[in-house]
């Protein structure tokens, strides 16, 4: 007699409740947290569909997404690149996406991963937990899809179309990074517009259709130095200022924003999520194999797909496209538990309260209060270092060579954590850009600043190219000025609308 | 608590419309694609998928991003190998070195432009763009649906005016081959026994025991009917609603001496535009081909366009016979008629009168369109005789042109079936 709970690839719902019904009592034994799951099978295509909307199960109708389901599918026709075997909504119910295609073994892999895995991040890391509202986005996006779908029948598909590009164009600065945004709910939403539309109608009169017409601007008074503090917000700061935007416009800048806004966290915790996901698919499996529920055919399939996703070439790799979040963010975890259950003496010198305590509540900890830049910071072990074998190049504009700054050694550990870490800083990736000023009494046009760090100015075609979507939206000048360390403006990038 | 929701079966087009909302955006493009393939494929070959290839910069969506290769950077990798702090390495060569992990590599393939596919449907789609059928709207999946009885498989229950007899012979004959299965099974141990028992005289069954059984198995035997009323199995039919969405497309050309292999040409990549037009509104499309010098016979498209054939001209036998076939196959009132007349103009005497004023009386009455067009000796401002009676005909259901060139081929067409919008 074996208590397996299947053997062989097939799956059937059957078997997939079974499977999920072991799993979860043994993530609940583990004392993982999770969102209620909602488990939807696909077919390929439809992972391609989902794909091209960020997995989102609904989303605004635009060019760009069908853009991206065209390279997607082209990938995947050519066999550039398979398909996930998963997607998983930070949403209440977490809805997760399992394929049709995936053999037995794979369906629970992904089970425990994403719906446990990531769930359970999504739950409790404070990241999500500040600034996404798991219960609310589903109808949010309903209402952002329907007020889309009703400004493009009232104002036409293109003129819906460019400020949806514009907006788009801006998303990377449409979200607070340090103030934590008021939470979404499309039930306010529709209220709001409801009262905006009842004051527009309140206050429509025949008479002022015959003055010239007038770009409205907001009641707000507006002094000498304007915003009193820069706004990192761009986007908020044009939904809230724009002398020249309709409501309807500031209302889909409003959307584009507040969807940028709920991907933000998972922007700054790749490393953290997979890393967490993985962690807890391998170690919830191996529950399973060791209570003697699942065969060896069945672990082997998982560690060879396990081991690929792990899998971390190293930089003179032809497949090298910078470190593996999967690879990583497992290590890191696995090497939490380690560090618990046989520290080293070098662990004991480096990690002493981590050192001999209990692994379920030092990951839970880590998995709650950190994102990838400050979980790196915190825990990253020199035995990691030495088995990734990592190494620090300091690429400097002034110098002729490479320098290759740090190694694995004493002398290097915390220098190069410390240049791994700040890589995970989204400053590194997206320019820090504010606005600063608004000359209200002037021309109306807007100062941003560029705060230029390490010398790293911005790209100009592109950043040409942006700004004009910044003009359009705000419907006068917008200049940027690059700005160095010392406060003077270094270049200048100028846009007209 | 887990809740499993099969999503199969839901629709898989979720992305179609921003597909469209793409290609919507990018129309300029695309149709200078589409435009070219259109010169470059034979018309016979038109019909079929296209790649369409749009700079990249077109469909890029800018972001502020930091020049690559300027300011300080510090950056970790994996994998060292050999070397010690302090090392220098020369600097790679400009180029991709070691991208920025970031999201260069957008483009699906060969860097500097956005490659795609358009399906059979958006290429003919684009190939008609702004065209229209005319009275298109009226007999279109037409008010009046006929019903057609159409096969459907076979049933367990029907008239017997519907029995198959084939498909009934062979239930039975699988009915009976299954139920004796069994009783051979049996006569075969009763045989096994009976020849045990011959061999082992301790037994004690007796002859007649075995003689009882084989009686027995006999009887079920002859109670297994040879045609059962389960095994009868009926021809079904069903009902479909068949809507007209048939059309008959008549080509009437001139091949008196004066229409030359070019105007042949010409008017041959009329028709089949014509052609492809009508395949794409109906669900089939029937060609009839007309050719006349003073006499006029229906011929093979081949014979039609290559065969040569002296005389004179007169275009009223063509009219005429044209009238006749519609009498005689296409009058039950399921059909969108459509016809093309293609000519050099030539025409003598009364005839091209007595064209112009059957054409009116009997024909445009009867038939969806009649497109004429002329392919008139080079560029005299004179208009032929034909052109000339012609021009008195005024209906909406008539239009002409004249085409000089290949090039004018299209235009004209489209001109001919302009949306109806603009008509009125």
């Amino acid at each position: 007699m074996t208590n397996f709970i299947s053997t062989g690839s097939e799956w059937t719902f059957d078997l997939l409740e079974k499977y999920d019904r072991e799993i979860g009592k043994h993530a609940e034994n583990y004392g993982l947290e999770t969102y209620p799951n909602q488990i939807e099978v696909i077919t390929a295509e439809q992972m391609l569909d989902a794909y091209s909307t960020t997995g989102l199960p609904v989303r605004y109708p635009h060019w760009s997404f069908g853009k991206d389901y065209i390279l997607q599918e082209q990938r995947y026709r050519k066999g550039f690149q398979g398909l996930a075997y998963e997607i998983v909504i930070n949403c209440n119910p977490c809805i997760a996406y399992l394929m049709q295609e995936n053999t037995m073994p794979m369906q629970a892999l992904v089970i425990a991963h994403a719906c446990y895995g990531h769930n359970a991040f999504f739950k409790n890391n404070y990241l999500f937990q500040q600034w996404t509202q798991a219960d609310a986005i589903i109808d949010y996006l309903v209402f952002a899809n329907n007020f889309v779908h009703d400004c493009e029948q009232r104002y036409g598909f293109e003129a819906v179309e460019e400020t949806l590009d514009s907006c788009h164009a801006l998303a990377d600065h449409g979200v607070y990074k340090y103030k934590r945004p008021t939470p979404i709910s499309a039930r306010r939403e529709q209220e709001r517009l409801r009262e905006r539309m009842a004051f527009a109608e309140k206050h429509y009169n025949e008479l002022w259709r015959t003055l010239p017409t007038q770009a409205e601007a907001p009641e707000v008074i507006i002094g000498e130095g304007f915003p009193s503090e820069p706004e990192e917000n761009l986007l908020y700061f044009i939904e809230k200022y724009s002398p020249t935007l309709k409501p309807w416009q500031r209302e889909i800048a409003r959307i584009v924003r507040k969807l940028a806004q709920y991907f933000y966290p998972q922007r700054q915790t790749k490393v953290m999520n997979e890393g967490y996901a993985t962690f807890w698919h391998y170690t919830l499996l191996n529950t399973l194999y060791d209570n003697k529920q699942v065969n060896d055919a069945f672990m082997l399939e998982i560690l060879h797909s396990h081991s690929s996703v792990v899998y971390q070439p190293p930089f003179d790799h032809k497949y090298y496209s910078g470190i593996n979040p999967y690879a990583l963010g497992f290590a890191m975890f696995s090497d939490i538990r380690r560090i618990c259950e046989n520290p080293t003496k070098e662990d004991r010198q480096w990690f002493p309260d981590l050192a001999g305590s209990d692994w379920i509540k030092a990951t839970d900890f880590a998995m709650r209060n950190y994102r990838d830049e400050s979980f790196i910071l915190q825990y990253l072990s020199p035995k990691l270092m030495r088995d990734f074998r990592l190494f620090a190049i300091a690429d400097h504009e002034k110098e002729d060579h490479l320098l290759v700054s740090s190694i694995h050694n004493d002398a290097g550990y915390k220098r190069l954590r410390q240049t791994l870490a700040s890589q995970y800083r989204l400053e590194n990736v997206i320019p820090d850009i504010q606005v600063v000023h608004y000359k209200r009494d002037k021309d109306r046009s807007l100062v941003l600043h560029h705060k230029v760090y390490q010398g790293r100015t911005l790209e100009g075609t592109t950043g040409n190219a942006v700004m004009k979507h910044m003009a359009r939206l705000w419907g006068f000048p917008v200049l940027l000025e690059e700005v160095g360390a010392s406060g003077e403006p270094i270049t200048y990038l100028r846009a007209e609308p | 608590m887990s809740q499993f929701i099969d999503r199969r079966a839901d629709s898989k087009g979720r992305s179609a419309v921003n597909r469209e909302r793409f290609i919507r955006r990018y129309k300029r493009h695309i149709k200078k694609a589409v435009d070219k393939m259109i010169s470059e494929r034979s018309i016979k070959d038109m019909a079929r998928e296209g790649k369409v290839n749009i700079p990249s910069k077109d469909v890029s969506e800018p972001t502020f991003r930091h020049q690559s290769g300027h300011g300080d950077l510090d950056r970790v990798f994996p994998g060292n190998k050999q070397f010690a702090e302090g090392d220098k390495i020369a600097r790679p060569e400009d180029g991709d070195g070691n991208g920025q992990g970031g999201d260069q590599g957008g483009e699906g393939e060969g860097g500097d432009s956005f490659q795609f596919v358009l399906s059979r449907e958006e290429f003919m789609n684009l190939f008609f763009d702004d065209l229209e059928l005319p009275h298109l709207v009226k007999t279109y999946l037409g008010e009046t649906k006929l019903l057609r009885t159409r096969r459907a498989g076979y049933t367990k229950y029907g008239t017997p005016g519907n029995l198959s007899i084939v498909r009934t012979m062979k239930t039975a004959l699988a009915r009976r081959i299954a139920l004796n299965a069994a009783i051979d099974r049996e006569e075969e141990d009763l045989a096994l026994s009976i020849e045990q028992t011959e061999e082992d005289e301790s037994e004690v069954a007796t002859d007649e025991d075995f003689e009882a059984a084989k009686l027995a198995l006999e009887k079920r035997r002859q109670a297994i009917h040879f045609l059962e009323y389960i095994d009868l199995r009926f021809r079904s039919r069903v009902q479909v609603p068949d809507p007209t969405v048939k059309a008959v497309m008549f080509c009437l050309m001139d091949v008196s001496a004066s229409m030359n292999e070019d105007k042949k040409d010409l008017a041959k990549r009329f028709f089949t535009l014509l052609y492809l037009f009508l395949t794409r509104k109906y669900e089939s499309v029937e060609v009839v081909f007309l050719r006349h010098t003073d006499d006029a016979e229906e011929v093979d498209e081949e014979t039609f366009f290559y065969d040569t054939k002296s005389g004179g001209t007169v275009v009223l036998s063509a009219l005429k016979l044209m009238q006749e076939v519609v009498d005689k196959r296409y009058a039950d009132g399921s059909w969108n008629i459509y016809a093309a007349q293609a000519s050099d103009g030539d025409a003598f005497g009364r005839d091209p009168q007595e064209s112009a004023a059957f054409l009116t009386t009997q024909l445009l009455p009867r038939i969806r369109y009649f497109a004429y067009i002329e392919t008139p000796d080079g560029t005299s401002g004179t208009p032929s005789s034909l052109w000339a009676s012609y021009g008195t005909v005024t209906s909406d259901r008539f239009e002409m042109r004249q085409v000089h060139s290949r090039a004018e081929i299209y235009p004209v067409f489209a001109g001919l079936f302009r949306k109806q919008a603009v008509q009125q």
